[in-house]
């Protein structure tokens, strides 16, 4: 921003620094290393801890330089006997103070202040212990943070790692004089506390003082725990849980990955969650699938292999009991790669050769890689024949992307989540963003720390809430009420962008007239939301020159998602917020991969870049270029799959990384499709419940087993590194899939057949570039180099226009959700996500720290609806719907509204999805997991 | 989840009388004078009671931590009828504040940072107070005595019994 330089020099040499810069800085960038312990470039200077001193010519003492800004014509000197004195006593006084023993030691490769004692040359002993404080009890409540507070130095770090980058507020100062302590909220220990163990200030604190609980509780991990960085191999990869895709090293030593950490130099700039940092260990887990299953004869009919775990209620025992062994060898039998190959696809072949290819299915993953999802509908559409291949995207944003395809003409997010520190107004709906996209959440949080309102808007109140400029909550299911009163609001008050409705939309004037019943009162009565605020909000939204707005699940997942979302692309097309920085639409992308396996075609309408394959001229071009004729029918949804499998017109199904027992709305209808299958193969790296019902099972690889590039929420294209092998005879996905081609190929054909032949992901990559516009120019030495998002170098879409030309604007009315609440199911169920956990939890029930943090399902109810049914909190309650019961501990909680309850969907010991209603979107076919009615009753404890 | 302290409704509404003279966007200015309210309704400020100051300013609680253990005039244990802090700063270290300190520690029977049985005094330590050219100085509940002496301590405890 500031253009101006100055010139100074330093230690002799002259060099120019733009003005504003610290010294500190300027000499990084000459290269001159300046030492410092309460400096991080990621955060705001201090200059608490003095060591960075350096000598300024006719200054009166010695400046930090971490702070002290370039003037022109200063000379400043970084090595004279004064600074290097005065730098040296410092870390002296400080070593004398650190406690002694084995456990900082273990430490020291990540000990900033013992590198640096060596590094000086120091001499403690000169020092008696610098105060006479007794030593202090190390906290070990965390799960994952060891505190041990006699290694504090007070450098403020985790400070401004937990307030400025992370916003979480947890840590401060508390104290005074030699008392002075980092302390955890009001005085809790850290486990106690509302830290939500997201390592911030782990991976900044220069001493002993925060750690990896592993390196000094040999308990939790083993004793061989080292710590990253420590004769370990760096792998730098890309975070394989949600849309975000922060920027991952992984650190290795005989195989095994020991840390992870965050890149500085990715667009997340090192920052990561608790599942992120503490959630990589689920890989090496003993129960991954290391060899090939096949079901024994004698083990039909299929029924679920967990049932004797009596509801499944012993699940966490499961995971570690040797007996859960004992039941998959009663029913599936060990076999050889070529056996279970040769056996899926003669199988596969003959549901098509009897039933025809319409019989066949595919559910892919949205955690796979781009190349990966690209091979796996591939081989549906060519192999199988059929276009019925989708993935759970059709669970999360497939209503946002029917709207936005027909609004604009592209599904793509608009705008970087980044640019919410450019904005002026945050607007989030229906998205709980600090447990499912921590990282973006705190990019939302900064930008909110550093003037710009945030509105949040979401009948159930996510934490996020609590950094808001305003929270509202209305009734759920009544979103569309609530964005036409907004937009009515701003339409009367004429805060409309006339000038961009009318150079860049069409169909204004069917909006216009319509929305003249939806006043405040009129929305007011509908949402439960007081007029006067709908027009605050709407004159906070309307009034500024850029706003952003982010949306979740809570409004794609109803059985009006799609109109949901049709009511936000026109508030935002109303208001001109979109093509410029700062503005735009952002359907916040749930899974790792999500984005890219939809842009790879892993979903039945489309194919590669979202090229229709209804459209005849297309799919010549993709018969030409994949060597066969392609299936003219649309192809069928996840949801239509499974009521395919119900009534037999689906017969034979692949799925890969997918678990719809437990994803999928109306368990029990689940249940009973894959049960109905007559061949299932289950392609995955654990045994999940979905392969419970599979005669095949195939063992996979985890994300840091393999090579592949990945898209993020924000368009961006990345690599994802291979960091370990994978065990046993577990194969890559893609390999797997290339296998399985090249066999049904050759028994089809024989062996004059073509053969998918690919070197590595490299080369698929090629393939689907030639094949998908949107990725034209994207190249690996492309990504190497730099960060890339499609379309190349256009971080801001639709700046001039939209693919369609102009944007659409669609009028909708508000209707209620499918299933109402009523005398016998009076209260209305919401399901989601908890921050430790990831859709079925697969992974992360396997990750030791997650698992310990978050253990148990549980059910958020009001205290005065726990009152009113004379249930003490954390007593087990019994919750039903039409489709089923489940029992589960009743957590008091006010971020629900009496008469609503909210069940996270992980946990299939009390499976959300037993209750969920299958009910669908008509546009999006995404089911209405955000609502449905249920009971609640208590439930005698047992003990 | 224990349920959180909340004021009384008398505490509540002078609660809301102190928020009503900071501006909204300066909320959190009202932490001190909270935080004595707080004192004064509980004795002390325990740490549901800096979360309950927290919840009121609409903060985070280790920020109402960090003020309420700064100033040696909060309370974080239940203390007696009395609170007696000597300053033991450099300035009162060498006006003789040791000899203060002894001194009530002995008409007491009391060691430092405890409490009598009677419940009337408890003795503590202070960080400086700033009234450094008059020590050694004494804070009796919240009035400030300076220059204080073995003998003045015998007239404060003196008057201190009376009242």
């Amino acid at each position: 921003m500031n253009s101006r330089t100055v010139t100074l020099t330093i230690d002799g040499r002259s060099l120019t620094a733009p003005a504003g810069a610290t010294i500190w800085e300027a000499a990084r960038s000459a290269g001159i290393d300046i030492p410092t312990l309460c400096h991080d470039p990621k955060l705001e200077p201090v200059a608490v801890c003095r060591v960075c001193v350096v000598d300024v010519e006719n200054a009166r003492t010695l400046p930090a330089a971490c702070i002290r800004k370039v003037e022109e014509g200063m000379a400043v000197r970084t090595d004279t006997d004064r600074v290097r004195r005065a730098r040296r006593t410092l870390v002296e006084l400080l070593e004398a103070g650190q406690p002694p023993g084995d456990d900082r030691r273990k430490a020291a490769d990540q000990d900033e202040l013992a590198r640096l004692g060596v590094q000086l040359r120091s001499d403690p002993s000169r020092y008696v212990a610098a105060c006479s404080n007794p030593p202090m009890p190390p906290d070990l409540s965390s799960p994952v943070i060891a505190v041990d507070l006699n290694a504090c130095i007070l450098c403020d770090r985790c400070i401004r790692a937990c307030d400025d980058v992370q916003v979480n507020d947890v840590i401060g100062r508390t104290g005074k004089g030699s008392e002075t302590r980092i302390a955890f909220d009001n005085g809790l220990p850290l486990g106690e506390s509302s830290c939500v163990s997201c390592g911030e200030c782990v991976a900044t604190c220069p001493t002993g003082a925060l750690t990896d609980k592993r390196l000094v509780d040999s308990a939790a991990n083993g004793p061989d725990a080292v710590p990253n960085g420590s004769g370990t191999r760096r792998v730098d990869s890309i975070c394989p849980y949600c849309g975000v895709g922060c920027g991952i090293s992984y650190h290795v030593r005989n195989g095994r990955i020991e840390g992870v950490t965050g890149r500085d130099d990715t667009h997340t700039e090192g920052r990561l969650c608790v599942k992120g940092r503490y959630g990589y260990d689920y890989t090496h887990h003993p129960q991954r699938l290391t060899k090939p299953l096949v079901r024994r004869e004698d083990a039909y009919p299929k029924r679920p292999l967990s049932a004797d775990f009596e509801d499944y209620r012993d699940f966490r025992r499961s995971l570690r009991s040797p007996e859960w062994n004992d039941r998959i060898r009663e029913v599936f039998r060990e076999a050889e790669w070529d056996e279970a190959l040769d056996l899926a696809a003669r199988r596969l072949l003959e549901i098509k050769n009897t039933l025809g290819p319409g019989a066949l299915a595919g559910f892919g993953s949205a955690k796979v890689t781009n190349e990966e999802a690209y091979l796996f509908q591939k081989l549906i559409r060519v192999v199988f024949g059929t276009n019925n291949v989708d993935h759970c995207t059709r669970l999360c944003h497939a209503s946002s992307v029917a709207a936005l395809t027909e609004a604009i003409g592209s599904g793509a997010v608009s705008n970087a989540f980044q640019e919410v520190l450019e904005t002026d107004v945050i607007f989030v709906i229906g998205s709980n963003t600090e447990d499912n996209h921590p990282v973006a959440a705190s990019y939302m949080k900064q930008a909110v720390d550093r003037g710009a309102k945030m509105i949040v808007l979401d009948p159930r109140r996510p934490t996020i809430a609590d950094h808001a400029t305003r929270y509202v909550r209305f009734k759920p299911g009544t979103d569309i009420a609530l964005l036409n009163g907004l937009m009515h609001v701003i339409l009367r008050e004429g805060l409309q962008d006339r000038d961009f409705i009318a150079r860049r939309t069409e169909r204004f004037e069917t909006l216009e007239p319509f929305l003249a019943r939806y006043t405040p009162e009129m929305a007011s009565r509908i949402t439960g939301v007081p007029p006067s605020v709908i027009e605050d909000v709407a004159l906070e939204f309307g009034r500024v020159e850029r706003a952003m707005i982010f949306w979740g699940m809570g409004i794609s997942q109803h059985v009006n998602g799609t109109d949901n979302a049709r009511a936000l692309i026109s508030l935002c097309l109303m208001t001109g917020n979109i093509g410029r920085r700062g503005t735009g639409l952002h359907p916040l992308r749930g899974q790792n991969n999500v984005q890219g396996a939809s842009d790879v075609g892993l979903i039945p309408r489309y194919y590669p870049g979202y090229q229709s394959a209804d459209d005849p001229e297309v799919r010549a071009r993709f018969e030409e270029a994949w060597g066969t004729a392609l299936d003219p029918d649309s192809g069928l949804t996840v949801v239509e799959i499974m009521h395919g499998a119900l009534d037999g017109s689906i017969a034979g199904m692949l799925m890969m990384g997918e678990n719809p027992f437990l994803s999928d709305p109306n368990m029990n209808k689940v249940r009973k499709a894959l049960q109905q299958l007559s061949f299932l193969v289950v392609q995955d790296v654990f045994l999940t419940e979905t392969a419970e019902f599979a005669d095949v099972i195939l063992p996979a690889s985890t994300a840091a087993e393999k090579r592949g590039t990945y898209v993020n929420t924000n368009r961006m294209v990345q690599i994802g590194r291979q960091a370990i092998e994978p065990p046993g005879e577990a194969r890559l996905d893609g390999d797997i899939l290339i296998d399985l081609a090249n066999r049904m190929i050759r028994m089809e054909q024989g062996e004059s057949g073509p053969r998918w032949a690919y070197d590595g992901p490299e080369s698929v990559w090629e393939e689907i570039v030639g094949l998908t516009p949107i990725f034209e120019g994207i190249t690996y030495a492309a990504m190497e180099r730099d960060t890339v998002v499609w379309p190349m170098e256009e971080p801001v879409l639709f700046t001039g226009s939209f693919p369609l030309g102009r944007g659409r604007f669609t009028p909708v009315s508000f209707a209620p959700p499918d299933e109402l609440p009523d005398h016998a199911y009076p209260f209305v169920l919401n399901t989601g996500r908890v921050l430790e956990h990831w859709h079925t939890g697969t992974m992360t029930r396997r990750a030791r720290a997650l698992d310990a943090i978050s253990p148990e399902p549980f059910v958020e109810m009001t205290p005065g609806d726990l009152a009113r049914l004379g249930v003490e909190d954390g007593c087990p309650v019994a919750v039903s719907s039409r489709r089923g019961a489940i029992t589960l501990k009743a957590m008091a909680s006010s971020r629900v509204a009496d008469g609503n309850v909210f069940i996270p969907l992980h946990f299939k010991e009390a499976a959300a999805n037993i209750l969920t209603n299958d009910a669908l979107d008509p546009d999006g076919k995404i089911p209405e997991f955000k609502f449905c009615a249920v009971a609640v009753k208590p439930v005698p404890s047992s003990d | 989840m224990a349920t959180p302290l909340e004021f009384t409704e008398a505490a509540r509404e002078r609660a809301a009388k102190i928020l009503d003279r900071y501006p909204a966007e300066y909320r959190k200015s009202a932490v001190v004078p909270l935080l004595h309210l707080a004192q004064e309704e509980w004795g002390h400020v325990s740490p549901e009671a800096m979360a309950c100051v927290a919840r009121l300013i609409g903060c985070s609680p280790v920020k109402v931590a960090e003020i309420a253990t700064f100033y040696p005039m909060f309370n974080r244990e239940p203390v007696g009828e009395h609170v007696l802090a000597v300053c033991h700063t450099l300035p009162c270290a060498l006006t003789g504040c040791g000899s203060v300190f002894d001194h009530l520690s002995e008409k007491l029977g009391i060691g430092l940072g405890e409490t009598t049985a009677d419940g009337r005094f408890t003795l503590r330590k202070s960080e400086c107070l700033a009234a450094c050219d008059r020590g050694p100085v004494l804070l009796v509940n919240r009035r400030l005595h300076t220059h204080v002496s073995p003998e003045k301590v015998d007239e404060i405890l003196t008057e201190l019994e009376k009242g």
